[in-house]
C-alpha cells in the first residue's frame, strides 16, 4: 500500500486571469485607451445601447468595440454599419470572455485610434460577473421586461458593476416592475453603483449614461 | 455554469503540482470556494471526472468548504459576515457606512493527497 502524501497548493484559480488583466488595464492607461466591460442577459439590449452611445459620442471619442456576444458576425457588422471599428472576438460557445481573450482583441487593433473601447461580454449574468476582463470599469443592463427581481437572483453581477442601465424604460407601464424596489435592491448589494434609466428606443436618458462614460474616459486617458 | 473553465484551471494547477511533487497519483483536491460562487459542488466533481480522465487525476475526491461572504466597513473598519442568499443588506451594522467584499468570491486550492 502506498502512502498518501499532502501537498500544499495554496493557489488562486483566477489568479493567472487576474495578472493578465491587470496588464491589460496598464497597457490601456499607457495607451490612453479607456475600456468599459458591458454585460447583461440575451436580449437585454446590449447591441442597442451600443448602437445608441455610439450615435451620442462618435463626434467626442474615437470609439471601438469589441464583439464576444455571440459566435457570430452580426453584432460587429450592425456595429461597423455605425461607422466603428468592430471586432469580433470568437468566443466557441464560452459562457464569458476572460482577459486573455479580450488582450488578442486589443492586440489586434492599434490603441492609437481609440480612446474608449466597449466589449460586448456573452449573454449571461452569472459567469462574467467572476472574470475580470482587464476593462477599467464595468457596467451592466437590466431591462425591464426582465423584472426587478434581478438582484435578488444574480447578485454577484450588481456587486462587480460601477453603472446600472435599466433599459427599455418604455415599457414601464405595460409592466409591474418596480423601480424603487429594485433601486433598493441594488443598492443593498452595491451602495457606489450609478443608475442609469434609459430607453435605447426613444432615446430617453441615454445622454445622462453618455455624460458619466465621458467623464470616466477623459478622467481615465487624461 | 461555467464549471467547465473552472474545474480545467483546478486540473492544470493540481497536475502541474504533483509532477512537481514525482506524484503519481492525485487522491483528492481540498478546495476553499467563496459562497457567492453559483458553483454546485456536485456539478464541480462531475466536470472534474470528465476532465481528469486519463491523468494522474482520474478519480480525485474534490473536498469543497464553503468560505462565508465577509465584508468591512469603508468608515468604521468593522468586519462582517453577510450571508447574500437571504439578501441581508451590504450596511455596516456598527455605523451604516457601505461596505468592501473583502473575501467571498474565491476558489483557492488548499492542498492535494497523492501517492
Amino acid at each position: 500500500m502506498e502512502e498518501v502524501r499532502l501537498i500544499e497548493v495554496k493557489e488562486d484559480i483566477l489568479a493567472d486571469n487576474t495578472v493578465v488583466a491587470d496588464d491589460l488595464r496598464s497597457k490601456l492607461k499607457k495607451e490612453k485607451t479607456f475600456m468599459l466591460n458591458l454585460m447583461a442577459s440575451p436580449g437585454a439590449g446590449k447591441t442597442t445601447l451600443i448602437l445608441r452611445t455610439i450615435e451620442a459620442m462618435k463626434n467626442d471619442l474615437k470609439m471601438g468595440v469589441i464583439e464576444a456576444d455571440i459566435d457570430s458576425i452580426v453584432d460587429a457588422e450592425k456595429v461597423q454599419a455605425h461607422g466603428v471599428e468592430a471586432i469580433q472576438l470568437r468566443t466557441g460557445g464560452f459562457c464569458h470572455v476572460d482577459a486573455s481573450m479580450v488582450l488578442k482583441g486589443v492586440n489586434a487593433m492599434d490603441l492609437d485610434n481609440f480612446d474608449l473601447l466597449i466589449i460586448e461580454n456573452v449573454g449571461n449574468l452569472v459567469c462574467p460577473a467572476e472574470v475580470d476582463t482587464g476593462s477599467v470599469k464595468n457596467a451592466m443592463i437590466l431591462s425591464v421586461p426582465e423584472g426587478d427581481d434581478k438582484p435578488l437572483k444574480y447578485p454577484m453581477i450588481f456587486t462587480v458593476c460601477d453603472a446600472l442601465v435599466v433599459n427599455k424604460i418604455d415599457y414601464l407601464e405595460l409592466s409591474d416592475f418596480d423601480m424603487s424596489a429594485m433601486r433598493e435592491r441594488v443598492l443593498t448589494l452595491n451602495p457606489d453603483i450609478k443608475i442609469f434609466e434609459v430607453s435605447s428606443k426613444t432615446g430617453e436618458g441615454i445622454e445622462a449614461w453618455a455624460n458619466w462614460l465621458k467623464e470616466e474616459t477623459n478622467a481615465f486617458i487624461g | 455554469m461555467h464549471e467547465l473553465p473552472v474545474t480545467e484551471s483546478i486540473l492544470n494547477i493540481c497536475v502541474k503540482h504533483a509532477e512537481a511533487n514525482n506524484a503519481k497519483k492525485i487522491v483528492a483536491i481540498e478546495l476553499k470556494v467563496g459562497e457567492m460562487s453559483d458553483l454546485e459542488d456536485e456539478w464541480m466533481q462531475k466536470y472534474f471526472d470528465y476532465l481528469a480522465k486519463d491523468s494522474i487525476a482520474e478519480g480525485a475526491k474534490l473536498k469543497i468548504e464553503r468560505t462565508p461572504v465577509v465584508v468591512q466597513c469603508n468608515l468604521c473598519a468593522h468586519t462582517f459576515n453577510v450571508d447574500i442568499k437571504k439578501r441581508e443588506k451590504l450596511l455596516c451594522p456598527e455605523c451604516e457606512g457601505t461596505c468592501t467584499l473583502i473575501s467571498g468570491k474565491e476558489y483557492h486550492i488548499k492542498n492535494m493527497e497523492v501517492v
